[in-house]
């Protein structure tokens, strides 16, 4: 196969060969348990602690606020679980978005059985949440509320400011899926209590992310066993992970600006040139958005098969279609912002990385219209005629 | 996740695209449910006086399962007679394929469907008897699909205020 073109980094990105190269001697050299006394163990608890603080400094917050776990959707599920088992007396309200990433979403649904209510916000047809939905829909027992950052499909920018502001004047937690959002934009953190992200979508590697929890907030870990990570998350550390995403954040940061510029001008020619393609339309935010994710849907042909004729000539992207799933249920988000259901079954998602180059969305948009033209042949949905 | 039998079809489709004169058009699925599935049939009689199904073609929307299963069964029923293709279940539309992830089994049997309502229709507007398995198989197909109209209706007519995780229809 020719060179491929990766526009899935929304999915999960490329390991930077710095990253891989920082993590390398934790897996043979200094590959000592970070809890063991000797010389091999303080190597690691070493590399473990340099690694939160140098997080904890370009976050702006404390390093013993950052919990390090398996990925986000731990720590997600950290934040919203372990919030509401710090509970006394149990039960209370849990506010989150229609919009949410399903580590998010599924964390609050196991909870309702459990005798807790939830309130999922609506979004407007940009997948925004009003600060004021939130506000309204705070009850005397909320006692979290938790909006993403950045949406992982639609790219959308959520006010996470000013939510979390409003929460900290009625005394409600506010957590926030920071997965996407790392690494791209500011993140408020004074704004926030609770915030969860990984490594592997910043050029990091998989199987590791972390909690930021803020002092003082209570928490009821989910694992038990060695009293790791504060009694917050037993198990032992994953030390070359852990080097790997603090390296992958000062890569971020560092890069960040030039990174991020570059993307915006993919983003909006990617935009601008989809758009001139009959029977299509932007999910999402024009400007109001992550730079990276940019979402379409196209009329009359179904996402998977797109996805699929797109890898075939050699171009990586994903779909929010409902064929994926169980019972062809199309994205919750595409749902949520009013895609009609018809066009939900037909999105692609394209997200560009730190090397993704005009040359590789140009590969994209030259082969675009010719493949959408080919499952467009085949349908009975007929656009443009 | 596919058989190379399934990609193979899904990129080389066989007798795609809409027939110019055709006897019949079973038309199943559902926009909503993300696959639609339009087959043509031009029944002939051949050299025996039987009627054979002498062109096959479709026109669908839906993921590369459904596109490989249109293909498949448009290969399967072509040639032959009708009493043939009204045999074609979803299992040798799948199993032909090599088979299907059981996600995706839905979509063999919307491409025998297809197949099955359009013979359905050919032999109505012949005014023909209808074989009482057909008969059944057609108002199984048509409460299928009214039963998915309903139920879509009332997730688009949802009230979004509810603040209740949604329940989406289930297609399959």
């Amino acid at each position: 196969m020719p060179d491929r073109v990766y526009l899935d980094n929304s999915a999960t990105t490329q390991v930077a060969r710095a990253v891989v190269d920082a993590m390398a001697p934790y897996f043979d050299v200094r590959y000592g348990n970070a809890s063991s006394l000797h010389s091999f163990g303080q190597e690691a608890r070493h590399a473990v602690e340099e690694s939160r603080e140098s997080m904890a400094d370009s976050l702006g917050v404390r390093a013993d606020e950052i919990v390090f776990t398996s990925g986000a959707t731990e720590a997600d599920n950290l934040a919203i679980v372990g919030a509401a088992l710090a509970r006394s007396g149990g039960g209370g309200h849990v506010i989150a978005s229609k919009v949410e990433h399903d580590a998010v979403l599924r964390a609050v649904e196991w909870l309702q059985p459990m005798g807790f209510a939830v309130t999922l916000a609506d979004v407007d047809g940009t997948g925004r949440v009003d600060p004021e939905t939130v506000r309204a829909a705070l009850r005397k027992d909320t006692f979290l509320v938790s909006i993403m950052a950045g949406n992982n499909e639609i790219g959308t920018l959520e006010p996470i400011a000013e939510i979390g502001r409003i929460c900290r004047e009625r005394g409600v937690l506010f957590h926030t899926d920071a997965v996407q959002a790392l690494g791209k934009v500011d993140l408020p953190m004074d704004s926030v209590d609770l915030l969860a992200a990984s490594a592997h979508k910043l050029h990091g590697p998989k199987g590791v992310g972390f909690l930021y929890a803020r002092r003082g907030t209570r928490l009821v870990p989910l694992t038990h066993g060695g009293g790791h990570e504060r009694g917050l998350r037993s198990g032992t550390e994953n030390v070359p992970a852990i080097v790997g995403f603090a390296a992958a954040l000062r890569l971020a940061l560092a890069e960040r600006d030039e990174v991020t510029a570059r993307m915006w001008r993919l983003r909006r020619r990617i935009i601008d040139r989809v758009l001139r393609m009959p029977g299509t339309r932007l999910n999402g935010h024009p400007e109001d958005s992550l730079p990276h994710i940019t979402n379409f849907s196209f009329a009359g042909i179904e996402g998977e098969s797109l996805v699929m004729k797109l890898d075939e000539a050699g171009i990586a992207a994903s779909t929010g279609s409902a064929c994926s799933s169980p019972n062809l249920e199309p994205s919750h988000v595409l749902v949520a912002i009013g895609v009609p259901l018809s066009m939900a079954h037909g999105s692609l998602r394209i997200s560009t990385g730190r090397d993704t180059t005009d040359a590789d969305v140009e590969r994209l948009l030259d082969v675009l219209p010719r493949v959408v033209g080919e499952l467009r042949a085949m349908s009975p949905f007929k656009v443009g005629e | 996740m596919y058989t190379e039998k399934v990609i193979e079809h899904f990129r080389h489709p066989h007798n795609m695209g809409k027939m110019k004169e055709y006897s019949a058009v079973g038309r199943v699925g559902n926009i909503l449910c993300g696959d639609v599935m339009w087959l043509y049939i031009r029944v002939e009689r051949d050299a025996t006086g039987r009627e054979v199904i002498a062109d096959v073609s479709w026109e669908t929307f839906g993921c590369t399962a459904a596109i490989a299963t249109s293909s498949m069964v448009s290969d399967l029923a072509k040639g032959r007679t009708l009493e043939e293709a009204i045999a074609i279940s979803n299992r040798d539309v799948a199993n032909q394929l090599g088979g299907l992830p059981p996600i995706k089994m839905h979509c063999s049997g919307l491409a025998a469907d297809a197949l099955s309502e359009a013979i359905y229709e050919y032999l109505t507007k012949e005014g023909r008897d209808i074989p009482a398995a057909l008969q059944a198989r057609h108002e199984h197909i048509q409460k299928d699909m009214a039963t998915l109209e309903e139920r879509y209706k009332v997730f688009l007519d949802r009230d979004p205020s509810k603040g209740k995780t949604d329940e989406a229809p289930s297609c399959s």
